[in-house]
């Protein structure tokens, strides 16, 4: 029927990364001069003197007075804004923030010279963990802000007490979740131009939300946003650490303007591992009442975000907790649910948003809480979630959000059958009787993608993104041009885009162009980010090119003397239906830009559509399953199996879907098992090289196995859900789960993640059960 | 630093004769990019880690950020850019578009140079083998799986 939609095209966007044609804003310096920032090694502490020796080109905070601080906003009472000025001013609150810029000839010069300013900073009391940051007389990072809570959010229904002292079983854990880094292999950098002849500034940046940095920069430094173009080149991975507006690209620019000349930042890894955005720095406390049957019947939570010195512009660090606490639930069927959710501001790297947010930690707190569960009913794990998932739809969740149509309990029996759960327990047995422990974990979870406004008005956002538009073109060729506010930079969005218009407008993908980042040429959007990209603009790119084929459908009626109703416009003609009559679809571009005497009347010349999609989101769900090997004497864990059921609705391209489960995985597994942050006590940062913060690679990730159910729900227009995070977001659980599964003849569990080896030893060697 | 401070470095690179003035502490990386044009070859971490800059240096795949321009006089250089033959892609960058082996594409011509160094001398890998030399490299995006494929695709062809 409709034939574009369902192949695994090759991707439009491979030949130039291919051939070395890619070009990323470090291939773009050209004539710049090379900024370098000069960074606080101090935690906490004011600055008595900053001193640039003689002939060095700086700038401080106190240069940059007149550009305003950047202070995320959200309309709530339990929310209390904090700022941030884009160089320190009066005071330093992490290691690692920007306190002076130098500007120099070439990369190797601003270091030299970044290393002749001298910052003289009295150090203060800091505070690093959030549980430190909450104690009576701890030190205030922010002056105003008494405590050191940012966002205190609560949430309760009815009879959570009542529930829990009837209950058959009460389940109670703690968890942990350490400090990461999203990572993307290119870090950040930008280049920033002012054009002396238009008074314009161009910020070429590595970012994925070119329409929002534009306005933020306008609103910050005081200029009209008509003056600043923002163009985003190829994007080496983001993940959420380049949504964030970087304080670094303010600078840039604003020191363009003053030099009124082009100069460049290139993070080097060091720097991006410091100063860029951390993320699932949490400490929870849980508990579940279940009735007799192991169903579960309510949950209370006490959430505790780690939300560093800073918030992070346009989504606040309200984002982390606020979405831990209504997303919590996930997909289990309970009523009664009290949850308390903080933010908490400490002198570490400020938090930002990261693949999936703050769903890996609450996916994992629920998916522990089932496993606990299951060992003290004596039942199988997928048998407690069979009890206990969302199976008629729509499913209104004890927080009030609606769960479209999904597969939940078909997905983990479809899960227990591939890894032939039986059998496995067969082997794990007789494993154990050699010493070997192996270990299966599962994790189900939904997965809220495609949201629009309303769902970011309910979090009371001073900025509110949500919708997206596509301006779409048909040129007198016959060729397809859409310009998008997305700004995808992996994703394959220029791929499935234009086969999602090809199909609408009976054109071959290949000529259907796809124009993002550029602020000049693109409508207002808010950019790629929280698995919204295809939905969104998708959306929108196929309400657009239906109106250009009922565009088109209106030409081709005229030509043919047929009724427009009649039309069908299918592999680059339009013909009118059961008879052999038609015309090319190019034959009517020309037409419709050369020939407008000829159009119907009241029809304008040319062939351009628009068109804005805004859903309310929809729900995505999954079921993974890992296959793990401990090694207790060395605390290793080896992935032996990796089994994703997915369902994310219509597949537009199924290789690029099974792209970005492999890799969403494997993010996953690495927060499950390798990478961490970490600071001393002092606030240092401990991980500043990838010798000690540690990306998997290939020899630490299985072969994945990944099987899709395709549930069509009416909450999107293409039948497609978002699946960007899903992968980060249920790894994590379903490992951990594994892992504690393996180790459970040691008598010992799982609550904090990454699992690393020495964490794994230390529990094995602190048990005091020796397995039979 | 200074002009003064330059000394003059001839490169070969992708059969090409480069003439360069580059500090002494200038990095292979830095020279290939900023001094001889050639961007493709990617800086990701800049301490040997993430393998994004890896190129060929006689035939054997070496970190460029690792090497300084200075000790590359003499030596056969080759970069992502010299890969295709013209338009026609080398096996391994078909390998990689067909299978969907990139995503974002910066740690691409790392993992291209890597994986071409390694099949010319080693045509026929098993999969072990062929496992421990990609995981050299790091990928951020994809999760290696059709990294693998690719190559493994790519020595089929190449075997002929």
């Amino acid at each position: 029927m409709i034939p574009w939609i369902g192949q695994p095209l090759p991707r439009f966007e491979d030949p130039p990364l291919l051939t070395g044609e890619g070009r990323f804003v470090a291939d773009l310096t050209g004539d710049a001069s090379f900024l370098r920032f000069v960074r606080s090694p101090v935690a906490h502490g004011r600055i008595v003197s900053i001193e640039a020796h003689e002939g060095i080109t700086a700038f401080t905070g106190a240069d940059l007075r007149e550009v305003r601080p950047i202070r995320p906003l959200l309309h709530r009472p339990d929310f209390h804004p904090i700022e941030q000025p884009v160089l320190a001013s009066g005071k330093v609150r992490f290691v690692g923030e920007a306190v002076a810029v130098v500007v120099a000839g070439t990369p190797e010069e601003a270091e030299d010279a970044a290393e002749q300013v001298f910052v003289d900073i009295e150090p203060e009391d800091r505070v690093i963990s959030a549980p430190d940051a909450l104690r009576p007389g701890a030190p205030a990072v922010h002056d105003h802000l008494e405590g050191n809570v940012v966002v205190d959010a609560r949430f309760e229904t009815e009879r959570v007490d009542e529930v829990f002292a009837g209950a058959a079983a009460v389940v109670e854990f703690d968890l942990r979740s350490r400090r990461q880094n999203a990572l993307p292999l290119e870090a950040r950098g930008s280049v920033a131009s002012y054009d002396p002849r238009s008074g314009r500034t161009t910020l070429t940046a590595s970012v994925q939300s070119p329409h929002v940095v534009r306005t933020v920069l306008a609103d910050l430094l005081g200029m009209p946003e008509s003056d600043l173009r923002v163009v985003v080149p190829d994007v080496g991975g983001a993940f959420g650490q380049k949504f964030c507006l970087a304080p670094e690209d303010v600078v840039t620019a604003w020191v363009a303007r003053r030099l009124r000349t082009t100069v460049s930042w290139v993070e080097d890894r060091r720097e991006n591992l410091m100063s860029s955005f951390h993320s699932r720095d949490h400490h929870y406390r849980v508990r579940g009442a279940f009735d007799a049957d192991a169903r579960l019947l309510a949950v209370d939570a006490d959430l505790l975000c780690n939300i560093g010195a800073y918030s992070c512009y346009p989504v606040t660090c309200g984002v982390e907790p606020l979405m831990a606490l209504a997303e919590f639930p996930g997909p289990y069927d309970f009523g009664a649910y009290r949850v308390r959710s903080r933010g908490v501001t400490t002198n570490t790297c400020p938090m930002a948003p990261y693949r999936g947010v703050s769903r890996p930690v609450i996916t994992l707190a629920m998916e522990r809480l089932m496993d606990l569960a299951a060992v003290r009913f004596g039942i199988e794990p997928a048998e407690i979630r069979r009890r206990n998932l969302v199976s008629e739809f729509p499913y209104t969740s004890a927080t009030g959000l609606v769960y479209d149509e999904g597969s939940y309990v078909e997905s983990l029996d479809r899960a227990v059958e591939v890894i032939g759960l039986e059998d496995f327990r067969e082997r794990q047995l007789s494993a154990r009787s050699e010493g070997r422990y192996l270990g299966v974990g599962f994790s189900v979870f939904s997965e809220r993608t495609g949201y629009g406004t309303s769902a970011f008005a309910a979090r009371s956002m001073d900025v509110t993104p949500g919708y997206e538009t596509v301006d779409l073109a048909m040129d007198p060729s016959g060729n397809v041009e859409a310009r998008l506010g997305a700004s995808p930079h992996g994703q394959g969005l220029e791929t499935t885009l234009a086969q999602l218009i090809g199909d609408e407008l009976g054109v071959a993908p290949a000529r259907v162009r796809i124009v993002h980042g550029d602020t000049d040429r693109t409508p207002y959007g808010w950019g790629t980010f929280a698995s919204r990209s295809l939905v969104i603009a998708g959306g929108a790119a196929r309400l657009a090119s239906g109106r250009l084929a009922a565009k088109l459908a209106g030409i081709a009626a005229a030509e043919l003397e047929a009724a427009p109703e009649d039309i069908v416009i299918r592999a680059g003609r339009a013909t009118v239906a059961g008879t052999d009559a038609g015309i090319e679809v190019a034959e009517l571009a020309r037409l419709a830009y050369h020939s407008s005497h000829r159009l119907a009347a009241g029809m304008d010349p040319g062939l351009t559509a628009t068109a804005t999609y805004d859903p309310d989101g929809t729900f995505s769900n999954a079921c993974h399953a890992a296959m793990v090997e401990v090694d207790p004497e060395t605390g290793g864990v080896r992935v032996d199996r990796f089994v994703v059921v997915e369902d994310a609705g219509r597949l537009i391209n199924p290789m690029i879907v099974d792209g970005q489960l492999h890799g969403g995985v494997t993010q996953g597994i690495a927060g499950a098992l390798y990478e961490e942050i970490r600071y001393d006590e002092e606030g240092n940062i401990l991980t500043t090289s990838l010798m000690d913060f540690l990306p998997p690679t290939l020899a630490e990730v299985p072969t994945f196995e990944v099987h899709h159910l395709e549930t069509i729900s009416e909450a999107t227009i293409t039948g497609a859900k978002g699946l960007g995070e899903g992968g980060t977001i249920g790894a994590p659980a379903a490992v951990i789960n594994a892992v504690a599964d393996a180790l459970r003849p040691f008598g010992v569990e799982i609550t904090e993640m990454p699992a690393t080896p020495s964490r794994l030893r230390r529990l094995v060697s602190e048990s005091e059960r020796i397995p039979a | 630093m200074s002009e003064r401070t330059k000394v003059e470095v001839t490169l070969a690179v992708n059969g090409r004769s480069y003439r360069v003035r580059v500090e002494p502490r200038r990095t292979l990386a830095d020279t290939l990019r900023d001094d001889c044009g050639l961007t493709g070859t990617h800086l990701g971490c800049e301490h040997g880690v993430c393998g994004a800059c890896t190129i060929l240096a006689d035939g054997q795949p070496v970190r460029a950020c690792l090497m300084f321009a200075v000790q590359c006089e003499g030596m056969e250089l080759r970069t992502v850019e010299d890969l295709a033959d013209g338009d026609r892609l080398h096996p391994i960058q078909q390998a990689f578009w067909e299978n969907h082996g990139l995503q974002c594409g910066f740690c691409t011509p790392g993992f291209l140079m890597l994986s071409a160094g390694y099949l010319e001398q080693n045509p026929d890998p098993d999969e072990d083998e062929l496992r421990a030399v990609l995981s050299s490299n790091l990928c951020r995006c994809t999760g290696y799986q059709n990294i693998l494929k690719s190559v493994r695709q790519a020595a089929e062809v190449m075997r002929g």
